[in-house]
């Protein structure tokens, strides 16, 4: 059977594909901070009883919108997060483009890791970056990784590029280094 | 020279502007720069006014001619020599006259862009014009670094001084453009560049960004402060200064819950441990005239409103919300008002 209006097929179908479209929102005024969090948040894996790693807020509303991390992305520039970790590859501090770090890499880790601060150098980063920020960081240092998708992490920043887009990082797992277990083959 | 070219119509056009023309209007022009282009603006105005009456003109002619032939039967087609050339020349000369007026078009801006372009010195006052997202970081640079002035938004210069500008843009591109004084100037990231200008009329003039650059483009504005070389200095002297100790305990508090708040991950103020450079230099806030780049007045309610909540005011602000308790909010705002 043929059919006997090709083009308004098209249409419809055009229109039908396109109405899945949707223009993520952007979310300008951020909740305030809820109160401390932070007594809870535990830095072992190993725990009695219930899993208290923080969760965002969300838990998509900043690793999946391009515009968070992009804020992300821009505030470890001016908060100076670069001082230490440069642009990922580490320098005083450890580097962030793997996804097996110290204090782990899940979003609820690294937020605890910039409001608690860590050992051998790591500033505690509370009362001085709002909450949001600090998962927006999360969520950009995780994109370094390859752990976000590649539609929401940077396709490029506002400086001279050092390395390739975190958009087109993949997935990181550490090589050689020593007192990380290999990744089995 | 301007007003006489002006006439009623100039007037007229001058006058129609929301803001006050005197501060933010082409046509109203407060140094030499300005002038040049407000001439040519109104050289070219009244040439196409000319052009535009002689259009017209002929139009009703032409019809009124057609009107009083069309009562008569039809003429039939032949060819006349004459009349087509007599057409011929006609076009010719429009021809030749529409070229030799674009052609003196052409030369008076060339003139004017020289005229403009020409102001140069050997002792200028510097000044160093970047742009962010959505604000001006305006720096006097001089070699010895304690002795460069660094604030945001008003721009202080002595009358009568030519002033060299250096631009760069921190982010994306931002055009400079204070109507009064001269004509744009586009601010590129990462690339530097200058410009001259020089006001010989003392007042506040109001500049505006001028290349679309992102949510608060429009509200990315800049004001230049024109006074005696004597006030200059003086203002100059002022800026210089670390920011005032304040002596009530209000202001001390104030001072401390900026210090210990999300505010120093941005701001700088010189005297305390406040030393980012990500948002505008606070050392001497209280000496300005509006906040958040000629958006608010400069008042206790303003400041307040601004700290707390900004993207309320100016919504994807680069300033985050700071949700501090009364008595914390009262303290820091008495301790900005502090800093003059």
């Amino acid at each position: 059977m043929r059919h006997q209006y090709p083009q308004l097929v098209i249409l419809l179908g055009a229109m039908t594909v396109l109405g899945s479209c949707s223009r993520e929102d952007r979310i300008l005024r951020q909740p305030p901070s809820a109160d401390e969090t932070l007594n809870t948040i535990q830095i072992s894996g190993l725990n009695p009883g219930a899993n208290l790693i923080p969760t965002p807020p969300s838990s998509n509303m900043y690793q999946e919108s391009a515009y968070a991390v992009a804020e992300g992305q821009k505030l470890f520039e001016a908060y100076n997060c670069v001082g230490c970790h440069a642009h990922g590859g580490g320098g005083i501090g450890p580097p962030l483009m793997d996804r097996n770090w110290i204090y782990g890499s899940e979003p609820g880790n690294i937020f605890a890791t910039i409001m608690q601060g860590r050992p051998n150098g790591m500033p505690s980063f509370r009362n001085r970056i709002p909450e949001y920020q600090a998962w927006e960081i999360a969520a950009y240092v995780r994109s370094m990784a390859g752990l976000l998708p590649k539609g929401v992490s940077p396709n490029r920043t506002d400086q001279m590029s050092i390395k390739p887009a975190e958009s087109s990082t993949p997935e990181q797992t550490p090589t050689g280094i020593t007192g990380v277990p290999e990744q089995p083959k | 020279m301007n007003a006489a070219l002006r006439l009623v119509p100039g007037h007229l056009l001058a006058q129609a502007m929301p803001l006050d023309p005197g501060r933010h209007h082409m046509l109203h022009a407060a140094a030499p720069q300005a002038r040049n282009i407000e001439w040519l603006y109104w050289v070219i105005f009244w040439i196409l006014f000319a052009v535009f009456v002689l259009m017209i003109a002929a139009f009703v002619r032409a019809g009124a001619k057609t009107h009083v032939e069309a009562r008569h039967p039809l003429p039939v087609l032949e060819k006349d020599d004459e009349a087509e050339r007599r057409a011929g020349w006609g076009v010719g000369a429009a021809l030749g006259i529409t070229v030799i007026t674009l052609f003196v078009i052409l030369v008076l801006s060339v003139i004017t862009g020289k005229r403009v372009e020409g102001l140069t010195s050997k002792n200028p006052v510097t000044i160093q014009i970047t742009g962010h997202q959505w604000w001006w970081e305006i720096t006097y640079p001089n070699s010895q670094a304690d002795q460069t002035v660094t604030t945001a938004n008003e721009i202080h210069i002595p009358v009568g001084t030519p002033v060299v500008v250096l631009t760069n843009s921190k982010d994306v591109i931002h055009s400079f453009w204070a109507p009064n004084i001269t004509g744009k100037r586009d601010l590129l990231p990462g690339y530097s560049s200058a410009f001259w200008f020089e006001i010989d009329k003392p007042g506040t003039y109001h500049g505006q960004c001028a290349e679309f650059c992102g949510l608060q483009h429009a509200h990315m504005g800049f004001s230049i402060i024109a006074e005696s070389v004597g006030d200059f200095q003086a203002w100059q002297q002022q800026q210089l200064k670390n920011a005032a100790e304040p002596s009530t305990s209000e202001a001390i508090r104030g001072r401390e819950v900026l210090l210990t708040h999300a505010c120093l991950m941005c701001h700088t103020i010189r005297g305390t441990d406040a030393g980012s450079r990500v948002g505008p230099d606070l050392t001497h806030v209280a000496s300005r005239n509006m906040i958040a780049a000629e958006t608010l007045p400069n008042t206790a309610g303003a400041l307040a409103g601004w700290v707390v909540d900004p993207q309320r005011i100016k919504p994807g602000t680069q300033m985050s919300p700071n949700p501090l308790a009364p008595d914390d909010l009262q303290a820091v705002v008495a301790y900005l008002q502090t800093l003059h």
